[in-house]
């Protein structure tokens, strides 16, 4: 299967859109290589600014030009784009609901051996937890290329992640996402597994296994954990009632939080949450950094195995 | 621990140099235009003017280090060890699963004072160190390493004023002013005015030397050691070359965050050895 990074999909739209709206900006904090704005800063210098490596200051300059009817993208390493410019996002971008797009490559785990200090396994969490905010992870090319769009034209705050490396390209060209609305790539009886980004070929690996083993298995694309789509979450528990969540992120807040927030009301049902374990990562290879958290195929498996 | 000389002092950036291309091949990741640029700092630090027991790492007199650019790991690793602070065999493990030396400094290195990595707030923890450390009347004295991108960070700032309200004579911030990034140079990503007067202008004392001659260095440390508690926090602006010593890499942006291939490794081994 063909592999590309998230953050790619991301670089070509970027192009892409600022062909079609005169107003989009790029802000850079000296990480447009890692970042992949790099491309956007070719094709259009002159609305693309790199104010160095002063991400709170980037946050601000990005409002500013949001109330100038711009519509900035802001780009650092997921921790930094959350955590270092998270204040200045809460007071200045979300607080009044600016259209500011806030984009952090790097996510997860995956800058694997740069260890915990560049390892964003919180950035979801805090921001979904802004007021305003609208809080995206695509999990392939075609669905950075998609999302990176539907981000650019929606109204409103956005937090996007990427990833660093080459993840498998499981949708084409074809594919229909909206933001808020969960991508459903296939049905299943027996249990509901939720994914999203780097997890979701994962997830899809874990539903073919399962098939094996004659249990079917509902895999669910859940790009937007911020708004969730509550409906996608009730159909899974009315018709299924067992829902696995995997996500390379912090168990707390995360997508599992997120979707347990929904069937906690529902008052029925039960959820097995895969994702880091309250605890910060290590300089390792991504693979083995994913294994030590338990977010495999196999650990998937077992937990639809033993509900 | 002996001072040693110039030549001396000399030999061992070398070495920490050629320490850091490899274990940066061996990894497969890192760091290796900053760490060549500051190596004579950091070798004069840890093998000339700072106190400290590679015996007891935590030694409550000694002098504190602090890497505020701590993707430059590599060069304070190679000294640490050097030092004596652990086994050499532990350098070829950087970046690797279960190792001391993470991809970015904490904890788990014996003689990190602190954990760095994220850019602009090395400053402030040196800063606060130099306060407790007054506080319980040590002599003990903190160095940072800054690199100059760093210095777009606010809080390098909210640091520097800090440090000069509480006049904070035990502090000696050393920044590697290689004039590179990631993105370019930094006149061009973000121009940095005059480091050396900004400096002054929060208060500090500024040195501003060669920071890749030895001697300088070495002259630059005896002076503010003989300043004594003068009240002023000090400033060193070392004019530096990124990627210093080996040929394919000084003054190349690409080499900011790239490890040397074997052929890469063998030519710049082949670099330091003949000093370049
Ligand atoms: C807060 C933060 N933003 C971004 C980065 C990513 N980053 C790592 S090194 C670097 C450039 C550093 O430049 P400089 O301080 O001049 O260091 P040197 O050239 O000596 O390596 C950047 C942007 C980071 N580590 N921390």
């Amino acid at each position: 299967m063909e592999k590309i990074a998230t953050r790619m999909g991301f670089a070509k739209e970027l192009v892409e859109l600022g062909k079609d709206y005169e107003n989009i900006f790029v802000i850079d904090t000296d990480l447009s290589c890692s970042g992949k704005s790099d491309g956007f800063a070719k094709a259009f210098p002159e609305r693309s600014l790199n104010v160095g490596i002063a991400e709170q200051n980037a946050a601000g300059v990005a409002a500013g030009l949001a109330t100038c009817g711009k519509i900035p993208f802001v780009v650092s390493f997921a921790i930094f784009a959350s955590l270092r410019m998270c204040e200045m996002v809460r007071q200045e971008i979300a607080y009044p609901k600016l259209n500011v797009k806030v984009v952090g490559s790097h996510g997860g785990l995956s800058p694997a051996p740069d260890g915990a200090s560049h390892q964003a396994i919180e950035d979801m969490g805090v921001m979904r937890t802004i007021p305003n905010m609208t809080v995206v992870m695509p999990a392939d090319y075609w669905s950075a290329r998609k999302l990176t769009r539907a981000v650019a034209e929606f109204d409103g705050p956005v937090f996007i992640r990427f990833t660093r490396d080459s993840v498998p390209v499981i949708y084409d060209e074809n594919i229909q996402l909206e933001i808020g609305k969960a991508h459903q790539i296939q049905d299943g009886s027996d249990v509901a597994i939720i994914a999203n980004g780097d997890t979701v070929h994962i997830a899809l690996e874990a539903a073919k296994k399962l098939a094996e083993e004659n249990i079917s298995a509902r895999v669910l694309d859940m790009h937007t954990i911020k708004p969730l789509d509550a409906d996608a979450v009730k159909d899974c528990i009315e018709k299924i009632g067992k829902i696995i969540t995997v996500e390379d992120h912090n168990i707390i807040n995360g997508l599992g939080s997120a979707v347990c927030e929904v069937v906690a009301e529902i008052g029925k049902g039960k959820v097995k949450r895969i994702g880091i374990n309250d605890k910060f990562g290590e300089s390792a290879s991504y693979e083995r950094l994913m294994e030590k958290n338990g977010i495999t195929v196999d650990a998937i498996v077992e937990a639809a195995k033993s509900f | 621990m002996e001072k040693k000389s110039v030549e001396e002092l000399k030999e061992i950036a070398k070495d920490l140099r050629k320490k850091v291309v490899t274990i940066l091949y061996e990894a497969g990741s890192g760091h290796p235009g900053g760490s060549l640029s500051a190596a004579d700092f950091v070798t004069a630090c840890y093998f000339y003017e700072m106190n400290v027991d590679p015996k007891n790492p935590k030694w409550a007199e000694r002098d504190r280090f602090v890497l505020s650019k701590g993707h430059v790991c590599p060069v304070l690793y190679a000294a640490l060890s050097t030092r004596g602070f652990f086994p050499e065999e532990t350098l070829h493990t950087l970046r690797k699963e279960g190792s001391p030396l993470q991809g970015h400094p904490n904890f788990n290195c014996p003689g990190i004072d602190i954990p760095t990595g994220s850019l602009g707030q090395g400053l402030a923890c040196a800063v606060g160190m130099a306060i407790g450390l007054k506080y319980d009347k040590k002599n003990s004295r903190v160095f940072a390493v800054l690199g100059d991108g760093e210095c777009q960070e606010g809080e390098i700032w909210e640091a520097a004023q800090t440090a000069n309200k509480y006049k904070l004579d035990n502090l000696i911030a050393f920044v590697d002013k290689n004039n590179l990034q990631i993105d370019g140079p930094t006149d061009e990503v973000m121009p940095l005015l005059n480091l050396g007067e900004k400096f002054k202008a929060f208060g500090f004392e500024v040195y501003d030397i060669d920071g890749n001659d030895m001697n300088q260095i070495v002259q630059t440390l005896d002076e503010i050691r003989g300043k004594g508690q003068n009240q002023k926090p000090k400033c060193i602006i070392g004019r530096t070359i990124k990627g210093k010593g080996v040929s394919f890499m000084e003054n190349q942006v690409g080499w900011h965050g790239v490890a040397p291939k074997k052929d890469e490794l063998e030519r710049a081994l082949k670099d330091i050895e003949e000093g370049f």
